[in-house]
């Protein structure tokens, strides 16, 4: 035998204090993920409260429930919360669980920065939150000069200080994903095998890294600017302040692909299991992924239109641009799933609804694109409209995907299907019936940002609607709480692969142990379970041999029959089961004779 | 059948124990990856702080604004660049040292850095101290103060982070912690102290010769 012996995993310890004491100072990948997916989605109902609270304000004219400064400070919060304390964690969490099992790693690359990049988020989440106590942050999540300048309240400072500290935590995440993806790959693993939601990992990782430091250099400026008397943004001392602008959209663009790309990594990895076909156009994927992330670097002045500062038809022109690897998408999308044997369990139904929906987000986004229209409607409901469509029913739709997805994998438990259904359709209709009136209250020039409206500007049934769909979204959580209240009481009982899946993180057990995998199918294809359960790894051996750039450490690992019914010791389960090596798939595995040729060195 | 699964701990210091999955170390270290990825995330701070600064002299009437003169770069600022550049070879130097697993050559030009990124830094303090006492401009007084300070403040404290990485460095080194083989540390401090010194050369290039 040619594995490690490695030490027996203890009996899990019940007293409390051993429990919290082992989460607390936990640096396991898996671990940390569930934590940071545990915490983010705290703060997503926290936000949905304030999203509640804001539309029945709204749902009839006149002042009901909050005034004017309490309504600002709403609307701020609840942007701010969903963005940096709900879709960042929780895709991060995802990625932090998902993306070593993934590419076959034990671990994270740096397990301690790990560990320290999840323990920014709650005193983050606490500063920004405690704003409310201290005069409030009433200045938009895009927090503008010469408003967030001049605003005097300690609550604005708490919450640059709270996003500085939610950016130095996606900074040091974005390094360690980018350090794991390219150092610590499966054997045969090369970066065209990895999974799409991998490589949307990756590229998110290199957006935030190259985007994330300058929203910490323009929150610093702020922060100088209303502390210590600074000008950066003050006109009456020599500042500009469009220079806010152009610092924060510089970021905030690139970061509207941080929210949405990790959502098409996951799409893309449910469609094609859920289809019974590989992903259609892999290469092409990478590709429109990459050119995503880097086009988002050219496009950051189309927020900014009518400042007149920036050159119109250059940010009008790449903001098109962008429509086209997004449209490879959806084609490779939709090639994907014709002709195959479409399943609609609920990770499907999600990605379906994610493909639907965010068709209507990027379209309403292109029509943004052009500058004569974007005039029109700038400041108006058609933006909230376009971003809560590429945010709900984009970002929510891919998490929830994400979530009924792997939830097998991360607790050892499958969600209930018939909730997990009424869930997602309550979502669904909810989603449209609260954000499509608000595109037509937008053309008919409701702006945004207001606390209330004239009773006879002809926006009260609209809004009505819009309100009702934001209570149905609150709705369509509380399956989803009882779904995950019920399965987790249940004994752990998933298989190890319970969708019948393509990437390795199937191939270990549900959970999967501490350490990840005993053993690790060869990577021959960008499906290497697949090709492990039906015998393909010989016809991908022959065709594709270890070139010169992954010959290093190419079957290192044992063939598959080195570990099948070989059960190490001192690593069963407490059924008996070997830990680490998932039963189903061993009973699909090529046989000894037709093991592939082992051309490793002797 | 001989699979390589055995446990390969590249350097002490190493988070990551490559054991049960048989990874290997090859190509640039694990370490010295997430320094230099850091480097490129504090590249883009500072190229926001300089976007801000062209940004403002782009959209200003007349720079530097009525009242403010530029600060003359004879004396004690050319002085702290040449101390600062000729440190990144010091630093270098020190690095060629321990790749020929000359342990105490390697010490002596990491204290010499040392020095040298001390000295910057008592320079900068006086300058400051100066500038405050002869009432020239402070961080309020306007934009252009309000940029000087931000931009060669957070310059000081990086190099301040770099100076603490130096020490560490060289009380590991004096205790013989490195080799020709295992220095991944020295090599990513070098990294950081490089990237240092180069924003420095465009900050001075900047503030003080750019008329």
């Amino acid at each position: 035998m040619a594995t490690t012996t490695l030490p027996q995993v203890r009996p899990y310890q019940r007293s409390w204090s051993s429990w919290l004491y082992t989460w607390l100072t936990t640096t396991d990948h898996k671990r940390i993920g569930a934590m940071y997916i545990a915490t983010s989605f705290g703060f997503f109902l926290i936000g949905g409260v304030f999203a509640l609270v804001i539309r029945s304000e709204l749902a009839v004219p006149g002042l009901q429930f909050v005034g004017e400064s309490l309504y600002n400070q709403l609307f701020s919060l609840h942007a701010i919360t969903m963005i940096f304390l709900f879709v960042m964690p929780m895709t991060t969490g995802v990625a932090n669980f998902i993306v070593p099992l993934q590419i076959g790693a034990a671990d994270m690359a740096f397990p301690r920065i790990n560990a320290l990049g999840y323990w920014l988020i709650p005193p983050g989440g606490l500063l920004i939150m405690m704003s409310f106590a201290f005069g409030g942050a009433p200045v938009g999540w895009t927090m503008y000069a010469p408003l967030s300048a001049k605003e005097a309240s300690t609550g604005v400072d708490l919450l640059l200080m709270g996003l500085v500290l939610l950016g130095t935590s996606s900074i040091l995440g974005s390094i360690n994903f980018l350090t794991t993806i390219f150092k610590l790959r499966a054997p045969g693993m090369t970066l065209l095998r990895m999974p799409m939601f991998v490589w949307a990992t990756l590229v998110t990782s290199v957006l935030l890294l190259f985007s994330l430091p300058v929203l910490t250099a323009g929150l610093i400026m702020l922060f100088i600017d209303r502390n210590y008397g600074g000008g950066f943004f003050d006109p009456a001392l020599g500042g500009n302040p469009v220079l806010w602008q152009h610092v924060f959209w510089f970021f905030g663009h690139p970061e509207v692909y941080v929210l949405i790309l990790p959502a098409f990594g996951i799409v893309s990895e449910i469609v094609p299991v859920f289809s019974r076909k590989p992903l259609f156009g892999y290469r092409a994927f990478v590709l429109a992924t990459a050119s995503i992330g880097a086009l988002g670097f050219t496009v950051w002045a189309h927020h900014m239109f009518t400042t007149g500062a920036v050159f119109l038809p250059f940010f009008s022109f790449f903001t098109f641009l962008i429509a086209v690897p997004t449209g490879i998408k959806f084609f490779n999308w939709l090639a994907t799933m014709w002709g195959g044997q479409v399943r609609f369990d609920t990770p499907m139904l999600f990605a379906v609804g994610f493909i639907a929906l965010f068709l209507i987000g990027g379209l309403d986004g292109a029509f943004l694109a052009v500058v004569p229209f974007d005039f029109m409607v700038q400041d108006t409901y058609w933006v909230v409209s376009h971003i809560h469509y590429v945010l709900v029913a984009g970002a929510v739709f891919g998490i929830f995907a994400a979530l009924y997805y792997w939830f097998p994998k991360m607790t050892g438990r499958v969600l209930d299907e018939r909730l997990g259904k009424l869930n997602f359709w309550l979502l669904f209709i909810g989603t449209n019936v609260a954000f499509f009136p608000q595109h037509l209250l937008g053309l008919d020039g409701m702006i945004r940002r207001i606390a209330d409206y004239s009773p006879n500007a002809g926006w009260t049934e609209l809004n009505f609607l819009s309100s009702i769909g934001a209570f149905m979204i609150a709705t369509s959580m509380l399956p989803f709480l009882w779904n995950v209240f019920i399965t987790l009481r249940r004994p752990p009982d998933a298989p190890s692969d319970p969708w019948d899946a393509y990437t390795l993180e199937w191939a270990t057990t549900s959970p999967p142990p501490v350490y990840n995998f005993d053993a690790l199918p060869p990577v021959r294809s960008e499906r290497p379970l697949f090709d492990l359960k039906h015998g393909a790894v010989d016809a991908h051996a022959a065709a594709l041999p270890a070139g010169a750039d992954q010959s290093h450490g190419e079957f290192r690992i044992d063939p598959p029959e080195e570990f099948l019914g070989q059960p190490l010791e001192g690593h069963e389960d407490a059924e008996g089961h070997p830990r680490g090596i998932a039963p189903e798939v061993s009973a699909h595995a090529p046989d000894s004779e037709k093991a592939p040729p082992t051309d490793e060195p002797k | 059948m001989t699979g390589h699964a055995e446990v390969v701990v590249p350097h002490a210091d190493a988070d990551v124990v490559h054991g049960a999955s048989g990874h290997e170390q090859h190509g640039t270290d694990t370490a010295l990856m997430g320094m230099l990825l850091f480097i490129a995330s504090e590249i883009m701070f500072f190229a926001a702080l300089f976007g801000a600064y062209f940004n403002v002299r782009a959209t200003a009437q007349v720079w530097p604004p009525e009242g403010t003169e530029f600060i003359d770069p004879i004396g004690l600022p050319i002085i702290a660049t040449v101390l600062l550049v000729s440190s990144s070879f010091t630093m270098q130097w020190g690095i060629w040292r321990i790749r020929k697993g000359d342990r105490t050559g390697m010490n002596r030009a990491v204290a010499l850095t040392l020095l040298m990124g001390v000295i910057f830094l008592g320079i900068q303090a006086f300058d400051y101290y100066t500038l405050v006492q002869n009432d020239a401009f402070g961080i309020n007084s306007g934009v252009y103060g309000t940029l000087f300070y931000t931009m060669t403040g957070f310059h000081g404290a990086h190099v301040l982070g770099g100076v603490i990485g130096l020490a560490v460095i060289l009380s590991r080194g004096v205790s013989g912690q490195f080799s020709a083989k295992h220095h991944v540390a020295v090599e990513a401090v070098s990294a950081y102290w490089h990237f240092v010194d180069v924003v420095w050369v465009a900050l001075f290039a900047t503030i003080y010769l750019l008329k």
